[in-house]
C-alpha cells in the first residue's frame, strides 16, 4: 500500500512539472512577443509592461522564468491582472461559488447518476434500459452552453422554478439549476458506465456464488453488485473533475455566477493573458490532486491494487 | 431475520417435523455412524443401499443420435469480423438513424446550395435590418437574426466549418494517437513509461481549458481558421486515443496468433502492422466515431467564447455566440443551430455506440 | 420419520426437465427430457462435454440459470416439494442450508473486493447460523485451510488456487446443506491438489451425510468419485445407472465413444505403426536395424543444463530473480515424442518458448540438430524457425481472427517466400487434406470453427514449412475428451507420415501415456524424473512422479476395465 502511494506520488510530479511547463511553454514560447501576449490586444502603458518584464523575469533565460513562475504558483504569489488586482486575491474570492457549484454538480451526478444506472443495469435489456440509454445519448450530444440556455429559458425564464440568474451571494440554493446543468452531461456518462459495470458484474460468477450462498437479492446487489461496480465509477468520477471546471466557464457565463469559471470568461473577452494562465495552471493543480485522490480511493475500493 | 429461520423451513414445507432441524442433525448422525464402514469408499457401495432407484438407464438412440464428433457445418458466405458487424447492424434503428443523419449531414457541408434560398455569404445577401428578430416567414422558415439575416440559410452554411473541424481532427487524432499508442503498447518497457507519462500529461489539461490557453494567444487569434483548431484540438485530443490503442494492443500482444507469427520469423513491424493493429483497431473506431462528435462540440464552444473560429467564418457556435445576448427576446437563432449542432452530435454518438455492441469480441466468442 | 422412509424418497428428483436460452438467433433448446434422482447422502454425477447441459440441468435446481435461460419442461422436485417455479423468497430460504454449492472455477468465484472471512460469515448470517470469528476459522479450517484465523483476513487474490477452492468448499458446505452441487469442482486445478481436495470432499460430505450431485467432464473421476453416473449429450440424458456397470457395458452409442476415447494406456503413435504393419517392438528395438530405427537413436535436440532466470519488479524498486527453469537437462532423438509434464508453475512453457527460440535463455545450452540456438542470428534464426514450429492450447487465441484458414495457412509459405502463389495454392490445399479438413472451409474465419477444427487449421499452419520439430504446448488441453482423442489420433498419424518430431508440453499424465515415448517431469523449474514413458509410468523413481500418477482421476478404473 505504501509503494503504491509514494508510487503514484512519484508519477504525479513528472505530470504536474509536465504541464505546467507545457502551458508556460505555450504562452511564453510561442511566435511574437510575449509581451504583447501578456498585453493583450489594448497593449499596455510602458509602466504596465516593465511590471511585467520584471514579474514574468522575461529578460532571463526560459528555465529561470519558468521555475520562479512555478515557485509563485506554489507560494501563491500569482501576480497581477490587467486591473492591478492581485490575482490571487481575486480567485479566492471567486472559488468558493465554483467550489459550491462543483459539489452540487458531482453530488447530483453521482446520486442520480448510479441510481438510474443501477436500475438499468439490473434490467437490463428492458424498457426502462432502453428509454434511459437513448436519452443519455442526447443528453451527451448536446453542449454544455445549448442546455444551459434551453434549461434558464423553461425552468428560469418561463416557468419561473429558480432564478435564470445568479445574483452577488451564489447560495448553495440560487446554484442549484446551473449546478444541475454543469452535472447534466456527466450524469449520463455515469448512468451509463454504472449500467456496464452492474451489468458485467451482475453475470459474474461471484455473484452467482453470493447467490447459491442463500443471500437475498438487495444484499447480493448492495454488497457485491453495486460495490464492484463502484470501481470504474469512482474514478470516472475523479476525472470529470477536469470536465466540470471545462464546462464551469460556459455554465457560470451562463447563470453569471461569480466564480473561477467566469473570472476566466471576463478575462478572455478582455485578453487578460495573466489571468487566463494563473487560472488554467491553478485548475491544472486542482486536477492533479483530484487524480491523486481517485488514486487512494480506487486502491481503497479495489484491494488487488493496493498489493500490486 | 436469521432466528425465524426454522419457522420459514417449516413454511416452505421443507420438512414436517416440528424439530426440523435439531431432529435431522440427529439422524444424520445415526446415519454417518451407520455408514461409516461403507462409506469410506463410495464405489464399493455399488447398488447395495440405493438399489431400488438405481436401474440402468439408456435413452432412445433413435431419439438421440450420436453426430460426428466435432464438427460444425457452415451454411452462407464465410463471415469477417467486418461482415459479421454489418449484419448486426443494418438491423438496428439506432443505426440506420444515425447513418442517415450524418449523410445528410455531409451532403449539406459538401452541396449547401442544394438547401439555402440564398447564399448567406454572398455580397448580394442582405441582412435587413427590417427583418431584426422576425418571425418564421414563407422562405425563412426559421426566422431571423437581431441582424435581420436569415437563420435558415446560416444554419445550413455553418455546416461546413464544424462538420471539417471534427473529421480532420479525428483524423489527426487516430494517426498520431494510434501510433503512440500502438508503439507504447507494443513495445512496452521504458518507451511505455515515457509515452504514458507524456499522455499523462497532455490528459492534466483538459481538452477545453488546454485549447483555451492556446487559441487566446495573439499568434493564434491572428491566424483563426478551421486549420489552427484542428491543429490545437489534435494537439490535446490524442492522449484519449493513444491509451484506447495501447490498451487494445496490449490485450492481443500476447496472444497465441502472434507468438505464432514471431516464431515463423515474421519481423516486429510486420507483427504489428499484419496482426496487431488490425485485431486492435475496433475499440479505436468506436471512440473515434465518439470523439467525431465531442470535436464539434469543442469547436462550437470555443467559437461560443468567441475563441474559436473567426468570427466572419459561418459556424454554429459562432451564431449562438452572436444570438445569446438577444436570447431572452428572441431565443429561435440560438435554439436552431442549437439542435443542427446536438443532432449531429448525437448521430456520431449514437453511430460510435451502435459500432461498440456490433464489434464487441464478447459477443462474437461463441 | 423413519430412516427407511427418508432413504426411499428421492432428495432432489428431476422430471422430464427442458430448459430453453433466448439468444439473438431465437430460443435454443438447451436441456431436453432430462431424468435423474439423487437420494439422501448419495453421490451423482453427471458427465458430459461442453455444452451437453449438464451444468445448466444442475443450477436449475437451486434457480440459478443465466438471466436469459428458463425451465420450460417438467419438474424439479426437492425433498417431496415441486420447487420447478418456487419464489425467489422460497429459493433463498432452500439456497445456502438446503442446497449448497461449489463452483468451477477458484479464480472468479470469490469477490475480489471483500475479504475471504467476510465472504463466509455472510454465508452463515444469511442462514441464521452464529457468525463469529470463531465459527468463521472453524469453518474454513473445516475446508482444509491451514492457519484458517489468518487466511480469513486476507483477500481472494492473496491465495493460491487450492486455498480458494478449498474457501468456496467451505462456503458451500458451512450451513451443512442435504445437497451439494459441486459443478467441476477442481477442473480448474493442478491434479496434485486436485486430488487432495476432492478427498477432503468426500471425507466431509460423508461426515455430513450430505448428498452430492458431481458435474465433471471426465468420465474417469465420475466412476471414481460417484456411485451413480448420468451421461448428458447435446441436453439429452442418454444414459444413466450405477458407475461401475455404465462404465463397463455401456449401451448408448455416445458413452461407448467416450469409454473408448478414455485415456488407454497403450501408445497411440504404436497403434497407428502397427496398423501400418510396422511391429511395435521393431520401433523400441534395442538394436537398430533399419534406417527409420536408426534416425530414432540420434540425437536431434540437446538439452543442457538449461536455465532461465527472470527479473520480478518488486515493490519499493527492487527486483528479484525468478528461476522459471533451473539447470534442465534432457535429449530429443529423431521421430520420437517427449513430453515435458508439470503442474503449473513447473516451468514446462518456459521450456518450450526457449525452444522455440522466443524467450532468450540465461544459461545452458540448446543444441538442435547441431547447432547451439542461443547463438543464432538473423538469416540463421529465420531458417532455424522454418525448422520449429509451435501448436499452442487455446484453440480461440491461436489463429488470428482477422485471417481466414486460407490465409492463416497460407501466411507461414509466404513469410518465407515459398513458391508461387499458385504452388501456394496447391500447398494449402493439401495441408487441409492432410489434417481433414474439407477444402470448403478455406474462406471461413476462425469464429466459424468449431474448437477441434481450429486446432487441425492451427496444426496445417505449423505444418505448412515441413517442419522437424513441432512444439505442441498444452496442444490438446482445451478440447472436450472426444475430440482431444482426434487429435491426439492425427498428431500420430502425421508423425508416423512425415517422421516428426514432437516435443510435447502438457499437464496431463493421461496425454503422456497415450502419445510420449519419452517423458521429462518437472517441478518448480527442476527436473525431477526422466526416462521412457514405459520405465516411468512402470517404475517411477520419485515421490513426486508416484503423487502425479496416483493423482489420475479413475487410472485405476478404466484399467481396470
Amino acid at each position: 500500500m505504501a509503494w503504491y502511494l509514494v508510487k503514484r506520488l512519484l508519477q504525479l510530479i513528472p505530470v504536474f512539472f509536465g504541464a505546467t511547463l507545457l502551458v508556460y511553454f505555450l504562452v511564453f514560447m510561442t511566435p511574437g512577443d510575449p509581451l504583447a501576449a501578456l498585453c493583450g490586444d489594448k497593449g499596455c502603458t510602458p509602466g504596465v509592461a516593465a511590471a511585467l518584464t520584471e514579474q514574468y523575469h522575461l529578460n532571463d533565460p526560459f528555465f529561470v522564468q519558468y521555475f520562479s513562475y512555478i515557485g509563485g504558483l506554489l507560494t501563491g504569489d500569482l501576480g497581477v491582472n490587467f486591473s492591478g488586482r492581485e490575482i490571487s486575491e481575486v480567485l479566492a474570492g471567486a472559488f468558493p461559488a465554483t467550489a459550491r457549484l462543483a459539489i452540487i454538480a458531482l453530488i447530483f451526478e453521482a446520486i442520480f447518476g448510479i441510481t438510474f444506472g443501477l436500475y438499468a443495469g439490473l434490467k437490463k435489456g428492458g424498457w426502462f434500459d432502453s428509454t434511459v440509454l437513448v436519452l443519455s445519448l442526447i443528453v451527451i450530444a448536446v453542449p454544455i452552453f445549448v442546455l444551459g440556455f434551453v434549461m434558464q429559458y423553461f425552468v428560469g425564464v418561463k416557468w419561473g422554478l429558480a432564478k435564470p440568474t445568479v445574483s452577488g451571494a451564489a447560495d448553495w440554493s440560487d446554484l442549484i439549476l446551473p449546478g444541475i446543468v454543469l452535472g447534466l452531461v456527466s450524469f449520463a456518462q455515469v448512468l451509463r458506465l454504472t449500467r456496464t459495470a452492474v451489468a458485467e458484474n451482475a453475470s459474474a460468477d461471484y455473484v452467482r456464488t453470493a447467490t447459491a450462498k442463500g443471500l437475498t437479492r438487495g444484499r447480493v446487489v448492495r454488497v457485491h453488485i453495486l460495490r464492484n461496480s463502484m470501481i470504474p465509477v469512482a474514478t470516472f468520477l475523479g476525472m470529470d473533475l477536469g470536465a466540470l471546471m471545462g464546462g464551469a466557464i460556459v455554465t457560470e457565463g451562463i447563470f453569471n455566477v461569480p466564480g473561477i469559471g467566469n473570472q476566466l470568461y471576463k478575462a478572455l473577452t478582455l485578453g487578460d493573458a495573466p489571468m487566463v494562465v494563473s487560472v488554467v495552471s491553478v485548475m491544472v493543480i486542482i486536477f492533479c490532486v483530484a487524480n491523486l485522490l481517485v488514486d487512494l480511493l480506487y486502491a481503497w475500493l479495489d484491494p488487488r491494487i493496493r498489493y500490486a | 431475520m436469521p432466528e425465524n429461520n426454522f419457522e420459514n423451513n417449516d413454511a416452505t414445507g421443507r420438512d414436517p417435523n416440528p424439530e426440523a432441524r435439531s431432529h435431522e442433525a440427529a439422524v444424520r448422525e445415526v446415519r454417518e455412524t451407520a455408514d461409516t464402514p461403507a462409506g469410506s469408499h463410495q464405489k464399493d457401495l455399488g447398488g447395495l443401499s440405493t438399489g431400488i432407484m438405481m436401474e440402468h438407464f439408456v435413452a432412445d438412440v433413435a431419439r438421440t443420435p450420436v453426430t460426428a464428433t466435432d464438427s460444425r457445418s457452415a451454411e452462407g458466405a464465410p463471415v469477417s469480423l467486418w461482415r459479421d458487424a454489418w449484419r448486426q447492424l443494418r438491423k438496428k434503428p439506432t443505426f440506420i438513424i444515425a447513418a442517415l443523419l450524418i449523410v445528410l449531414v455531409i451532403v449539406v457541408a459538401l452541396f449547401p446550395q442544394l438547401f439555402w434560398t440564398q447564399d448567406p455569404s454572398a455580397a448580394t445577401s442582405q441582412c435587413l435590418l427590417e427583418n431584426s428578430n422576425g418571425k418564421a416567414s414563407p422562405g425563412h422558415p426559421m426566422g431571423f437574426t437581431a441582424q435581420g439575416c436569415d437563420v435558415y440559410s446560416r444554419v445550413i452554411a455553418g455546416t461546413r466549418a464544424s462538420l471539417m473541424v471534427g473529421l480532420f481532427t479525428t483524423i489527426g487524432v487516430v494517426v498520431i494517437g494510434g501510433i503512440i499508442g500502438a508503439l507504447a503498447g507494443y513495445f512496452g518497457g521504458w518507451i511505455d513509461g515515457l509515452l504514458a507519462r507524456l499522455g499523462d500529461i497532455f490528459f492534466a489539461l483538459p481538452l477545453i481549458l488546454g485549447a483555451l490557453v492556446v487559441m487566446q494567444l495573439p499568434y493564434f487569434k491572428a491566424h483563426r481558421g478551421v486549420w489552427t483548431l484542428v491543429l490545437v484540438l489534435v494537439l490535446f485530443g490524442w492522449p484519449q486515443i493513444a491509451r484506447i490503442m495501447r490498451g487494445a494492443v496490449v490485450e492481443v500482444r500476447n496472444a497465441d496468433y502472434v507468438v505464432s507469427a514471431r516464431s515463423l520469423g515474421v519481423s516486429s513491424l510486420g507483427i504489428l502492422i499484419r496482426h496487431i493493429i488490425p485485431n486492435a483497431m475496433a475499440p479505436v473506431i468506436v471512440i473515434a466515431t465518439i470523439s467525431l462528435g465531442t470535436f464539434i462540440v469543442a469547436e462550437s464552444t470555443l467559437s461560443y467564447l468567441g475563441i474559436g473560429l473567426p468570427p466572419s467564418m459561418m459556424s454554429w457556435g459562432n451564431d449562438i455566440s452572436d444570438a445569446k445576448d438577444a436570447f431572452r427576446s428572441n431565443p429561435m437563432p440560438v435554439f436552431w443551430p442549437g439542435l443542427a449542432l446536438s443532432l449531429t452530435v448525437l448521430s456520431f454518438i449514437m453511430l460510435g455506440d451502435a459500432l461498440r455492441d456490433a464489434l464487441d469480441p464478447k459477443a462474437r466468442k461463441k | 420419520m423413519s430412516m427407511s422412509q427418508e432413504n426411499n424418497r428421492p432428495l432432489l428428483e428431476v422430471r422430464n426437465l427442458g430448459i430453453a436460452f433466448t439468444t439473438a438467433t431465437g430460443e435454443v433448446q438447451a436441456v431436453q427430457d432430462s431424468n435423474f434422482t439423487v437420494m439422501p447422502g448419495e453421490t451423482v454425477a453427471i458427465v458430459g462435454e461442453s455444452g451437453s447441459g449438464k451444468s445448466t440441468s444442475a443450477l436449475a435446481a437451486i434457480g440459478l440459470l443465466p438471466a436469459n435461460g428458463r425451465v420450460n419442461a417438467g419438474q424439479i422436485i426437492f425433498d417431496g416439494q415441486d420447487i420447478t417455479h418456487a419464489s425467489e423468497k422460497q429459493k433463498v430460504k432452500l439456497r445456502g442450508n438446503q442446497i449448497g454449492m461449489v463452483p468451477q472455477d477458484p479464480m472468479s468465484n470469490l469477490n475480489p473486493v471483500w475479504k475471504v472471512g467476510f465472504q463466509v460469515r455472510e454465508t452463515l448470517k444469511a442462514n441464521g447460523l452464529p457468525a463469529a470469528d470463531e465459527d468463521v476459522t472453524r469453518v474454513l479450517s473445516q475446508a482444509g485451510l491451514p492457519d484458517a484465523e489468518k487466511r480469513a483476513k486476507q483477500y481472494p487474490h492473496e491465495f493460491s488456487g487450492g486455498m480458494r477452492q478449498r474457501a468456496l468448499i467451505s462456503i458451500g458446505l458451512s450451513c451443512q446443506p442435504r445437497l451439494l452441487i459441486a459443478d467441476e469442482p477442481t477442473s480448474a486445478l493442478d491434479v496434485t491438489v486436485q486430488r487432495t481436495i476432492l478427498d477432503h470432499l468426500e471425507t466431509m460430505t460423508d461426515k455430513l451425510g450430505t448428498a452430492v450431485l458431481l458435474i465433471t467432464h471426465d468420465l474417469g473421476l465420475a466412476a471414481e468419485r460417484a456411485q451413480k453416473v448420468v451421461v448428458m449429450y447435446k441436453g439429452h440424458v442418454v444414459e444413466a445407472g450405477p458407475a461401475l456397470q455404465l462404465l463397463r457395458n455401456p449401451r448408448h452409442p455416445y458413452t461407448q465413444k467416450l469409454v473408448d476415447s478414455a485415456p488407454s494406456l497403450a501408445s497411440r503413435r504404436i497403434e497407428v505403426a502397427r496398423a501400418s504393419g510396422v511391429e511395435a517392438d521393431d520401433l523400441l528395438a534395442e538394436h537398430p536395424r533399419t534406417s527409420m530405427q536408426a534416425a530414432l537413436k540420434q540425437d536431434f535436440v540437446q538439452v543442457q543444463d538449461l536455465t532461465k532466470v527472470y527479473k520480478l519488479r518488486g515493490s519499493w524498486g527492487r527486483s528479484e530473480d525468478f528461476t522459471a527453469v533451473d539447470k534442465v537437462s534432457f535429449a530429443i532423438p529423431r521421430g520420437t515424442t517427449t513430453a515435458v509434464v508439470g503442474e503449473s508453475g513447473s516451468g514446462k512453457s518456459t521450456v518450450a518458448k526457449m525452444m522455440l527460440g522466443l524467450e532468450p535463455i540465461t544459461s545452458g545450452s540448446i543444441v538442435f540438430d547441431g547447432q547451439d540456438v542461443a547463438k543464432l542470428r538473423g538469416k540463421e534464426m529465420f531458417a532455424f524457425r522454418r525448422r520449429v514450429q509451435p501448436i499452442f492450447q487455446d484453440p480461440y487465441g491461436s489463429l488470428d481472427p482477422m485471417y481466414n484458414i486460407y490465409r492463416t495457412i497460407e501466411e507461414p509459405l509466404k513469410v518465407h517466400g515459398v513458391g508461387t502463389s499458385k504452388e501456394r495454392e496447391k500447398k494449402v490445399r493439401e495441408l487441409m487434406d492432410q489434417v481433414s479438413l474439407p477444402q470448403s472451409m478455406l474462406a471461413r474465419y476462425p469464429n466459424e470453427l468449431s474448437g477441434g477444427q481450429r486446432q487441425r487449421v492451427a496444426i496445417a499452419r505449423a505444418l505448412a514449412l515441413n517442419p522437424e520439430l513441432v512444439v505442441c504446448d498444452e496442444a490438446v488441453s482445451a478440447l472436450d475428451v472426444l475430440v482431444q482423442a482426434q487429435i491426439l489420433n492425427l498428431l500420430a498419424e502425421l508423425q508416423h507420415d512425415l517422421g516428426l518430431t514432437y516435443l510435447f508440453i502438457t499437464h496431463d499424465l493421461a496425454v503422456v501415456r497415450q502419445i510420449a515415448d519419452n517423458v521429462c517431469v518437472m517441478q518448480k523449474g527442476t527436473l525431477v524424473e526422466t526416462g521412457s514413458t514405459d520405465s516411468v509410468f512402470e517404475n517411477p523413481q520419485t515421490d513426486y512422479t508416484r503423487q502425479l500418477l496416483a493423482a489420475i482421476p479413475g487410472a485405476g478404473l478404466i484399467n481396470a476395465v
